[in-house]
């Protein structure tokens, strides 16, 4: 029998309330999963050592008591919260974050915290304190980041499916180099409340998991208005697994940024064609978008701006967001951050500072406003924008050192739509039978349009043989 | 004109952002921060003359009525959990600043 | 010595040649139920124990995030509109960023470039103040220097971080001490009216920053500096601190220099200013939008729906006062509070019913002449007594020495005893000389003609 551990949530809820499967046995499975791998991956922080007992009570509940990893930036009651820095060792929450209590209502059992790039500042996991996260489909490669461990939970079947949170890639692209899908959700979908906050106009917490309709569960258990964020939308939530299956028919698609000179002839540029022929065989109508340096209608911005709007609007937040830290009411003091965190703190210093501002944050605010507007404008012209998760597979560790930029220039593609505060997902699109690698294809769309994201997802799922989990679903 | 970062910028900055930096860190920090503020500098080719900042959410207004609510707020206990240094119910810090008298 | 003396001649002529430059930084705490951006109970004065009204947001947990509560915005805004402020259809709150210990987050939530309120005015017999701006922002938690074990340390209480301030802002159209303290009364008076604060300086509900600089009579350039002094607890001392200051800044001005800028503490018991140590860096807040709270926007329909709903304001209640006959002294001290306004026309109402010949003058006359605390007095009680005091009868003295002799002749051994020394049986007499007037008549007058009667 197949081991328990690679169950899809959607399946596990199916098996246990069918009592085909036990509670026992399914986090037995679990739990050698992880501990036979955690030692050399470094997926988990800290682990919930009462999770089975606590998932048996759960069988009535719509996840029925399945485990799941949690980044380790979302505050969880009873196990320690870290952001993967040394400034919170040792911090035990006194509150829950929304999305985890939501999770927890809904049945979904804790079963551990994720490595991460310490406080999300990275888009490899190499830059937490406690030690970098390793691609299980490549040691030598880095899973991606910031939300590494949950990618690397997921793709090693260390949980049942996963909580991310995405800045600009944070889901996106681990979830690409690990062969995983990632749902990036609309800014204001998914509650920020006990969250610890990175660029607060930015970030997104999202489902990390197997498979799209896997992301489709968690994200309407996740999602919704919380009275205790101001900026979550009022929109009610669907429930977004039961559209999955509705196709591509007649939706307007636009493959972009693929004609950047970086991706010129490169596997992920093929890829990406290939989705682009296969939506076009469904039904959908399908061209290409231009690059441009300007503004108009059916080109896109060179997103080479928004590395420049990232960095500012990004290291400004941070500089403000970190400076609760004084390890007054918990944690440690301030010498205690790492170096990305003390340089992005003050390079964010800067940009806010007095005489400076304008020429920096201010500016990034007003380009970033350029972004919104380009999306809107194309997004009267398409319903779903398609490109490459990442400009390639996961690299190796050490290759982005002594390169304070390295995360920006990964995260190129997605900083545009995440300063436009857009949904987008990647899924598993390709796969590398020498390194063992695979690539994301990254499907975006409008505000909100987080069903219409899944549900052309869910096709290209379908179709094609690159999700693991549905191909054994399959046999 | 690209912005040149010093090692007194990089002082200055660290002091603001309350963070303790070595001499040891400065040039390299501030080598780092002259890097990374050319890529921003990009920004000034593009014409933002009739653009404005727009929040995030599209969202005004989102206030909430004046009521307690107690079931979000902490005991005492809760409050100081995780402090290293608390006294008689107080948060306690290393005094900043000499009183007067 | 002498010094003390010539200072003083000194001062007469100085002053004549100078002039205060105010302007007026003034903070209140907003009387809402709950804090300013989180749902803790917004009473730190009360609460029983230190860091019990707390929770993720006002305590700078990880996570927490700031909602405004509404009452504190509707109360800023009628504020506003009570100073005669305009009202921006577009505001948003934005971070000031600092450290200090009893700040939280790293950034207090406050208002930069967009306040709720700009532009207002103040009119006042001794010049009007223009107000610059009202903003709403957020308290800080409370340091207590303490030493612990043989170690100075600040102990922190963040009950209070978190509750709503506002903040109101002058031009520096303040000249002299006394033109302070007049604004600062009225401000007071209108926020108590408004009954959104206790606004009260000694539990620190309501405090004062003076901006002072002096410049020459006649010149009308704002002076190149400023001085502001902290920690004061009292209008009173507004205007000592001003006058204090105004001869410091002389002083400097007279050897052609210029007063250094700075900020500067109140010693109340010195009577004396200080030179504060100011926090590092203070000088650069980064200012940026708060992402976590989308913008305020107002419909124009909507403020003047709040207008409509603000309550009679001294001004007004002044005007109403005089209307209604009162000497302008009386009609002012009858609108000093809302409570005095329901007293006085209470009261005024009253003894007009049971004696309609009774006109604002006269009762004026008699309730302001005598210690009443308007404040907690009974209306009906002091119309009651009014009503009694006219009741008296006045008839000739004739009537009254008639009285007396009568009693003095029916009560021999009482008289000789006041004779021998016996002070109290005059208390005897005076009694059954009333009771022989049936009540009629001036009871000083009674005494005054009995006093004479006994000694003659
Ligand atoms: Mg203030
Ligand atoms: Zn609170």
């Amino acid at each position: 029998m197949k081991k328990l551990n690679t169950l899809t949530l959607a399946s596990a809820v199916k098996k246990l309330k069918s009592k085909e499967i036990s509670h026992k046995e399914l986090y037995a499975d679990v739990s050698e999963a992880i501990a036979g791998k955690n030692k050399e991956l470094n997926a988990y922080l800290a682990l919930n050592t009462e999770a089975v007992s606590q998932a048996e009570k759960l069988l009535d509940t719509p996840l029925a008591g399945v485990p799941v990893a949690v980044k380790d930036n979302f505050l969880t009651v009873g196990l320690e919260t870290t952001a993967s820095s040394n400034v919170l060792r040792g911090f035990n929450p006194p509150y829950e974050s929304t999305v985890t209590s939501r999770l927890k209502k809904a049945g979904g059992v804790v079963v551990g915290k994720t490595n991460m790039d310490a406080w999300a500042h990275g888009s490899s996991t190499e830059t937490s304190d406690f030690g970098p996260t390793k691609n299980p489909n490549n040691l030598a490669h880095v899973p991606g980041g910031s939300s590494g461990g949950s990618a690397a939970a997921v793709a090693a079947n260390m949980c049942i499916t996963a909580l991310g949170s995405e800045t600009a890639g944070s889901i996106r692209i681990p979830s690409a180099w690990c062969g995983t899908v990632g749902l990036k959700p609309t800014y204001g979908r998914v509650p920020r409340t006990g969250v610890v906050a990175m660029g607060s106009s930015l970030d997104s917490p999202g489902p990390m998991t197997k498979t799209v309709e896997d992301a489709a569960i968690l994200l309407s258990v996740i999602a919704g208005k919380d009275p205790y964020d101001a900026t979550t939308g009022e929109l009610p939530v669907p429930d977004y697994a039961s559209n999955l299956k509705k196709g591509v028919k007649g939706l307007k698609i636009g493959i972009c940024y693929m004609d950047h000179p970086q991706l010129k002839g490169t596997q992920t540029e093929k890829s990406v064609e290939e989705a682009g022929k296969l939506f076009e065989k469904n039904g959908a109508t399908v061209e290409k978008v231009a690059l441009s340096d300007q503004l108009e209608d059916n080109t896109i911005l060179n997103p080479d701006y928004a590395v420049g709007v990232y960095t500012v609007v990004q290291r400004s937040e941070v500089s403000s967001n970190l400076a609760r830290y004084d390890g007054i009411r918990y944690g440690h003091n301030r010498s205690t951050f790492g170096a990305e965190a003390k340089r992005r703190i003050m390079l964010g210093t800067f940009t806010l500072s007095k005489g400076y501002a304008d020429k920096y944050y201010v500016l990034a605010e007003k380009v970033r406003n350029l972004y919104i507007k380009n999306f809107a404008q194309l997004f009267s012209k398409y319903d779903l924008l398609i490109s490459t998760a990442t400009p390639g597979p996961a690299l190796k560790f050490g290759e982005s050192e002594g390169n304070p930029l390295f995360g920006e220039l990964t995260d190129l593609l997605n900083e545009p739509s995440s300063l436009s505060g857009l949904t987008g997902i990647s899924v598993p699109c390709y796969w590398d039978k020498k390194t063992g690698l695979p690539l994301g294809l990254s499907i975006m769309a409008n505000h909100w349009q987080e069903e219409t994201v899944l549900r052309a997802a869910y096709l290209y799922e379908q179709e094609t043989d690159f999700n693991p989990w549905t191909k054994e679903a399959h046999e | 004109m690209a912005t040149k970062f010093t090692t007194d910028d990089v002082t200055h900055i660290a002091s603001l952002a309350n963070i303790p930096v070595t001499d040891g860190e400065k040039k390299s920090l501030a080598d780092g921060f002259t890097k990374t503020i050319g890529v921003v500098e990009e920004l000034n080719k593009l014409d933002v003359s009739v653009v404005t900042a727009v929040h995030m959410t599209g969202l005004s207004n989102v206030l909430r009525e004046d009521e307690v609510d107690k079931k979000r707020m902490f005991t005492q206990e809760q409050a100081l959990a995780n402090a290293p240094n608390t006294h008689n119910g107080y948060f306690v810090v290393d005094q900043l600043i000499e009183q007067d008298d | 010595m002498n010094r003390k003396r010539t200072s003083i001649r000194g001062r007469r002529r100085r002053m004549s040649e100078w002039e205060p430059v105010v302007g007026m930084e003034i903070h209140v705490e907003l009387k809402t139920k709950s804090k300013m951006f989180c749902g803790c109970k917004n009473d730190p004065f009360h609460a029983p124990k230190p860091n019990i009204y707390t929770c993720p947001v006002c305590l700078g947990m990880p996570g927490g995030l700031p909602v405004p509560n509404k009452k504190a915005v509707e109360w800023t805004i009628m504020l506003g509109l009570a100073l005669g402020c305009e009202i921006p259809l577009h505001s948003k709150f934005d971070r000031k960023n600092y450290f200090y210990p009893d700040l939280a987050k790293g950034y207090q939530i406050s208002q930069y470039d967009e306040p709720f309120c700009v532009n207002g005015r103040v009119h006042l017999p001794s010049g009007d103040v223009r107000i610059h701006r009202v903003h709403l922002e957020e308290d800080t938690g409370k340091l207590l220097h303490k030493t612990v074990n043989g170690k100075k340390v600040s102990l922190i209480d963040f009950n209070r971080c978190g509750v709503p301030l506002m903040e109101i802002v002058t031009e520096a159209d303040i000249h002299s001490a006394e033109q302070a303290r007049e604004f600062l009364k009225k401000l007071y008076q209108i926020i108590r009216y408004l009954d959104v604060s206790d606004a009260d300086m000694e539990k620190g509900t309501m405090r004062l920053e003076p901006n002072i600089s002096v410049r020459p009579v006649g010149d009308t350039h704002l002076p190149a500096y400023k001085v502001e002094v902290k920690n004061i607890n009292s209008f009173a001392f507004v205007k000592k601190a001003i006058e204090y200051e105004t001869e410091r800044h002389i002083t400097f001005l007279e050897k052609g220099e210029k007063p250094p800028q700075e900020t500067r503490g109140w010693n109340e018991d010195k009577g004396v200013s200080f030179p504060q140590r100011s926090k590092e860096n203070a000088e650069d807040y980064r200012y940026f939008p708060d992402p976590d709270i989308p913008p305020i926007v107002w419909e124009q329909g909507y403020i003047d729906g709040l207008k409509k709903q603000l309550p009679k304001l001294p001004d007004d209640k002044f005007q109403e006062f005089v209307t209604m006959g009162f000497p302008t002294s009386y009609a002012s001290l009858s609108s000093v509070s809302p409570s005095s306004v329901v007293f006085v026309e209470t009261a005024y109402n009253l003894t007009v019913k049971k004696d309609p010949t009774i006109n604002p003058k006269t009762f004026g006359d008699w309730l302001f002449n005598r210690p009443i605390d308007i404040e907690t007095a009974n209306p009906n009680k002091i119309a009651e007594e009014l009503i009694q005091s006219r009741k008296v009868v006045s008839i000739p003295d004739e009537e009254i020495q008639k009285a007396i002799s009568d009693v003095l002749a029916a009560n021999p051994k009482a008289v000789a005893d006041f004779k021998a020394g016996k002070e109290q049986v005059k208390m005897f007499l005076f009694g059954n000389v009333l009771k022989t007037l049936k009540g009629k008549g001036d009871k000083k007058k009674v005494m005054e003609i009995l006093q004479k009667s006994l000694t003659v």
